[in-house]
This record gives C-alpha cells, structure tokens and sequence, in this order.
C-alpha cells in the first residue's frame, strides 16, 4: 500500500509540473521580444554615460516636451553628480528658457519670471484635462518615473520609440491612432516622434532615429532613477564590507562552536585518556604498567 | 525555568535586581538552553527580528517625510526617493525588507510544520505565531495602499470590497471601513495610522511569542524532548547567537542584492503610475506573498464563498495542533507525512503561481484542485496520519544520532596504524 502510495505521490507531483510548465508556456506567445540594446547604466557598475544624457535632455527638450511634463525633475538635478552633469551655467541659461507664474509680490501682483535652478521642469499643459483635450483625449504620462511604470522598463521604451510600423492591409486603425510593435494591444494615440534629423545634436553626434531613442531613453532612466549611480556605488561598498564581516562571523562561529565541542571534551577528558592509554597499550601488546 | 537561580555578584546590583529583575532576565535570556543539534532553519526566528526591528525603523524614518493625503501621497513618495538624503536607500531598503520579511516567516512557519512544532507543549507559540503572521499581512496590505499607485488603489478597493460579501451588512462594513462611499483619503488616513500602529503590535505578540517558546524551551530536529544538560543542550549566547548571525548575515546579503541592484523587480511596475478611479488596471494583483490567498479567493465560484474559504485557510492554522494527531513531532521519523508535507509545499506554491495567472480557463480549474488539497490536507489527511502512519523509531536521545561517528579510541587506533604502517615502508 505504501508503495502504490508513493507511486500516486510521484505522478501527482508530475503532473502538476507538467500543467505548470505547459500553462507557463501558453502564456509565452503572448510576449514580445524587446530589442535589445547594451545599456551602460545595467549591471553592478553601471553608471549613465554623460554625453548621451546631455543629447538625451536635448531630444525631450526638442521632441518630447511639447506634450510630455517630468514634474519631478526640477534644474538643479541637471547639475548634480550622477546625472547628465550640465555645468551651473548651462543648466542655469537651460532654466532661464522658461517663464513660471510667482507672487503674489508686495503689492499683491502675480508676475511671471524666468525659472531659477531650484524650480521644476516646466509643464507644456496647465492641467491634466487640458493636456488630454490637446492630444485628442490621450493624456501623455508624465516622465519622472514612466521608465519604472512599464513591464520591461528602459527596454521597453527604447522598443516602443522604434517600433512604429506600417499597417498591415486589413487592420482598421481610427484617425490619430497608429501601430506600434511594443505597445500592448498594439494601438498608439501618439504618432511617431522620432524621425533622421529631427534634432540637431549640438556635439555633433549624427541623429539617426536609434541613437534618439537611445539617448533620450537614457535620459528617461535617469529622470525615473536619479540616485542610480549612488545606488550602485553604495551596493558594491556594501558588499565588501559585509563579505568580510561575514568572513569573521563565519570563523569565530567556528572558534566559539570548537570550544563547544572541546569542553563536551574536556568533560570526558580523564576517561578519554584511559581509554587511548588502554587502545595503545593493546596495540602494542604490552602490560601498561610496564610501558615507557 | 529548572537552571538555579541567578544572584547578582554586587551588592547594587542585588540591589537593583530584587526591584527590577533585568539583570536576571539578561541572564535567563544568554543562558537559556538550547537544543545542540539545531540546523539552520532554526536561525529564522533571529532573522525575522532583525526585518521587524528594521521595518520599524526605516518605516519611522519614512513617516517623517510621507504625507498621507491622496493629493500628496504619491508625490511625497517621489519628494523621498529624489530630495530626501538617502530617501531611495530606506524606502528600496522597506519596500522589499516587507518582501523579506515574509520569505523569512514562510520559511519559519514551513519549518515548524516539518519538524511538528506546533504540536505540544508548543501550542501557544504556533497560535501567537499566526497572529503575528495574520497581523504581518494586514501591515503589510496597507502598507501597500500608502504610495496610492494604480495597484496600492485597486488592491485595496479589491480587498476592501470582500467584507461587502458579508450578508445584510456587507455594505454597511465596507462603508464603515473606507470612511465613505469610496476608497479615498478618510481611506489612507486610517490605512496610514494602522500601518504605524500594528509593527508595534507585533512587537508585542513577539515578545509573547519568545516567552511562550521559553517555557517548554525549542524544540529541534529530531523531535523528541531534549534532557536539559551540558551533553544535549548548550547556552543561547554565544552559541546560537553566532549562528544566527551568520545565518542573518548571508540572508541580508540576499535582501541588499534587491535593494542595491533590483529594488523595483518584486513590486509592480503599475504602482508607479498615480492612483486613478477611473482606469482599472488589466490585472489586479495582490504582493507575490499574498498570491496563495488570492488565488483560493478566486478559486471559489461564489464571492461569499471565496471570501470564507480565504479566511478559513488561514484559521485552519490555529486548529493544527489538534489536527495532526500524531505523537511524533519530526518528519524525519514519519516517512508518509514527509511526502505530504511536500506535496502542501507544492501546492502552496502552485497557488502562489496561479494567483499571479488571470482566473480563466486551467488556471482556474487548477487553483480549484489545490485549493481542495490544501483543505484535504489538513483536514483529512493529517487526521488520519496521525491515526494510521507507522512511524519509524525514534532515537532514546538527540545524541544519538551523533554516534555513529568514529569514536575517539577508533580514530586514533587508525592513526596510529597509519604511522606504523608508513614508518615500516620509508624507515626499515
């Protein structure tokens, strides 16, 4: 009985298994490839390449701000370690650009004045309804943290800026909806945005559409994950100091346990002895009074 | 407990103590004999006072800088991760202390039920252990509420909703529950006070826990009660402190590899866009570790039923004791309840698997069958375990095991043996 038993046992366990790993397998169709890319901010060292968050700030700036706010950066965050790493200057006159609403004044006049590096990211729209009225009832998602907001974060978004395609004959598509390879369910309110050229990169890099999505994808990881280069930083500290503390735990652990095992011992220390002097003498085949 | 009683060397000290005995409970606490042959498994319970103490503090720190208004909440959130120093560091090193925290105890409460921990005279440290675990879950399901993303909204409306379930009053609770006709900020206010209150109620249950464990003292891989001498047990400090430092270190190890290098990969991307009513994420799901439950809610056809045979599951718990009959505490010596025990695990996590899974199709049909195991198992099976298994010897002391290894007398006969053996090659 006991073997039927385990028998029953082993085919319930296989057959669990295998449901699993079919089930797991159907829903697999469903995903789709991102493409890929070698990100420099991936890994256990990785950090933000400078040059490309500049250009990455250059291509939100000149394509994407038009509709999209990031209203958790404020300007100061370009100058700041980690990040694209303006100089004061460049991020001061990059904050000038922009006019912002303050007062009241002494007088009780509200004046509008050109943003300082303490003041956020300027908003394209006043409000949440107007930006949705504007973009045909879509509203455009703020920035700051869209990377995290996504399955497949900087992945995703790199994919979902180059995977505009052409319909296929027989799709129905509505005015201002596009495809996109990426996007679930594959309908997009918003049109292609990045196309050769649309840009002039002021380092001279040359914009073709891959290098776009790949900067300002960058520059889109940073806004999501501003303190991502300290993380990894401190991580890698962390991990140093922990190895070798455990390294000392683990051998006085094994000091402190050998006393555990010489004082159980050092209990039996005199009948121990007896019993080696006795092992000895067998061995040797001589009478213990007579050993020397 | 049995080891004599402890006098104070100084006489301010005496002093002292006669009024406010803590110098005898520190001494109670370091001496306090433990099982010898404890494995590693045994180091969680060290483990998961380091998450709880760590999850009040970074939780403390947060409270400083979060706002606990729907306006506000999200944006507070991002003010801490961006502006706050270190803001990223303590609310990475919360939000997945919470995921460790439950990989600690599931592994904690999975080692009891192997090795029949729950059974007497451990009762109570199992039952206030659930309580603990019961509150752990609530903390940490409005815990989740608090950024008030997209899945922290929709969770809570989803398991709010449940009390609605309730016959007559249902609409009465949940009314009472949300402060209003909707999840909104009475909602988060209360979330938000509760979520800072019940780490200190769990303190106080671990404090009962610890002492309910002190009375009977641990219980140890064998199963069989351990004679309170030098040979079988030895003193927690420094012994088992020692071990379970390391244990604690290398399981830190782990829970810093997700803060430092994957702080996001056990959260939901959706809890990064802000709460919205209107929109309904595609799949609303709960944090992995309460997947199992989820699933058995979903499992079951009707909403009231689901919602009884959620609870159930976790109150089945505290009648274990009583359900598993056998006198024989360690799996170790119970071959059939061993192979059960696994298939419990498999399943559990089967649940946990499929209550990520929409509920259609074979997912639901496979969540049924383990549901059913899952109430089979504890309800039938263990009943009739304890009735009918034939279990095998148990050893007359937890030593014992240990002495099948070379005796001292034995190895030194075959050292010395060697030695002749190789002074007769290289000497004559």
């Amino acid at each position: 009985m006991l073997i039927r038993l385990n028998n029953l046992l082993v085919k319930v366990f296989f057959i669990v298994f295998v449901i699993i790993i079919s089930g797991s397998a159907n829903s697999e169709e469903k995903k789709i490839e991102f493409i890929k890319n070698n990100w420099s901010f991936e890994g256990i060292f990785g950090t933000f390449n400078r040059a490309s968050l500049q250009r990455g700030y250059q291509v939100y700036q000149e394509v994407c701000s038009g509709c999209h706010s990031i209203q958790h950066l404020s300007y100061r965050n370009l100058v700041e370690k980690g990040g694209p790493e303006f100089t004061l200057d460049e991020a001061k006159s990059i904050a000038e650009q922009f006019e912002i609403l303050d007062g009241p004044n002494d007088d009780g006049e509200m004046f509008t004045r050109p943003r300082r590096l303490s003041d956020k990211f300027a908003n394209p729209f006043p409000n949440v309804q107007t930006a949705t009225a504007a973009n045909g009832g879509a509203y455009p998602p703020d920035m700051s943290v869209l990377v995290k907001a996504r399955k497949g974060e900087w992945n995703y978004i790199y994919s979902l800026l180059l995977g505009y395609e052409e319909v296929s004959a027989g799709y129905e598509l509505d005015d201002g909806v596009y495809y996109n390879k990426y996007m679930p369910g594959n309908k997009i309110m918003m049109s292609q945005p990045l196309f050769e050229g649309a840009v002039e990169y002021a380092d001279g890099t040359q914009a073709t559409e891959t290098q776009m999505a790949k900067d300002v994808t960058t520059f889109l990881t940073w806004a999501a994950e501003p303190h991502l280069e300290a993380r990894h930083k401190m991580g890698f500290k962390v991990f140093i100091f922990l190895i070798i503390l455990l390294t000392l735990v683990y051998f006085s652990k094994q000091k402190v346990w050998s006393r555990l095992d010489s004082k159980e011992n050092s209990d039996q220390k005199d009948e121990t002895f007896d019993k080696v002097e006795r092992a000895v003498t067998e061995y040797e085949g001589e009478d213990p009074k007579t050993f020397k | 407990m049995s080891e004599e009683k402890y006098v104070p060397k100084s006489k301010l000290a005496r002093w002292f103590d006669s009024r406010l005995p803590l110098l005898s409970l520190s001494h109670h606490l370091t001496e306090y004999p433990t099982p010898k042959n404890l494995n590693y498994w045994w180091t969680f319970g060290g483990i998961l006072t380091f998450f709880l103490i760590a999850q009040i503090v970074t939780g403390i720190i947060l409270a400083m800088h979060y706002v606990a208004n729907t306006d506000l909440a999200f944006d507070s959130i991002e003010h801490i991760m961006r502006n706050v120093n270190y803001g990223w560091l303590i609310r990475y090193a919360h939000a997945n202390g919470s995921s460790m925290f439950f990989l600690a105890v599931y592994i904690h409460i999975f080692r009891g039920l192997y090795y029949g921990s729950h059974k007497p005279p451990r009762e109570m440290i199992w039952i206030t252990g659930l309580i603990i675990y019961l509150l752990m879950m609530s903390t940490a399901f409005m815990g989740y509420t608090l950024p008030w993303g997209q899945m922290s909204f929709w969770a809570a409306t989803v398991v709010s909703n449940l009390f609605g379930a309730i016959p007559l009053v249902g609409e009465n609770i949940t009314a009472w529950l949300w402060g209003g006709y909707s999840l909104g900020n009475p909602t988060l206010n209360r979330f938000y006070s509760l979520h800072y209150l019940f780490p200190f109620l769990i303190f106080a249950l671990v404090v009962l826990h610890i002492w309910a464990l002190h009375v009977p003292g641990n219980n140890n891989p064998i199963g069989i009660d351990v004679k309170k001498n030098r040979n079988e047990t030895m003193s927690f400090h420094p012994y088992m402190v020692m071990k379970d430092l390391l244990a604690m270190l290398v399981f830190i190890l782990i829970f810093l590899g997700f803060v430092f290098y994957a702080p996001n990969f056990l959260g939901h991307p959706d809890n990064y866009i802000p709460a919205n009513p209107l929109v309904t994420p595609a799949h609303i799901v709960p944090e992995w570790y309460l997947l199992p439950f989820y699933a058995i809610l979903r499992a079951i056809p009707s909403k009231l039923g689901g919602v009884i045979f959620m609870f159930a599951s976790i109150f089945i718990l505290v009648l274990l004791p009583w359900l598993d009959t056998s006198k024989v505490r360690s799996a170790v010596f119970r071959p059939l309840y061993k192979k059960f025990y696994w298939v419990l695990v498999v399943m559990v996590i089967l649940l946990a698997y499929l209550g990520a899974k929409p509920p259609e199709g074979i997912y639901v049909i496979l969540a049924r069958i383990a549901t059913a195991y899952y109430f089979i198992h504890f309800l039938i099976i263990l009943p009739l375990l304890g009735r009918y298994e034939k279990t095998s010897p148990l050893p007359t002391s937890i030593s014992d095991p240990v002495l099948d290894k070379l005796s001292i007398v034995d190895k030194f006969k075959k050292t010395a043996a060697e030695y002749e053996g190789e002074n007769v090659d290289t000497f004559k």
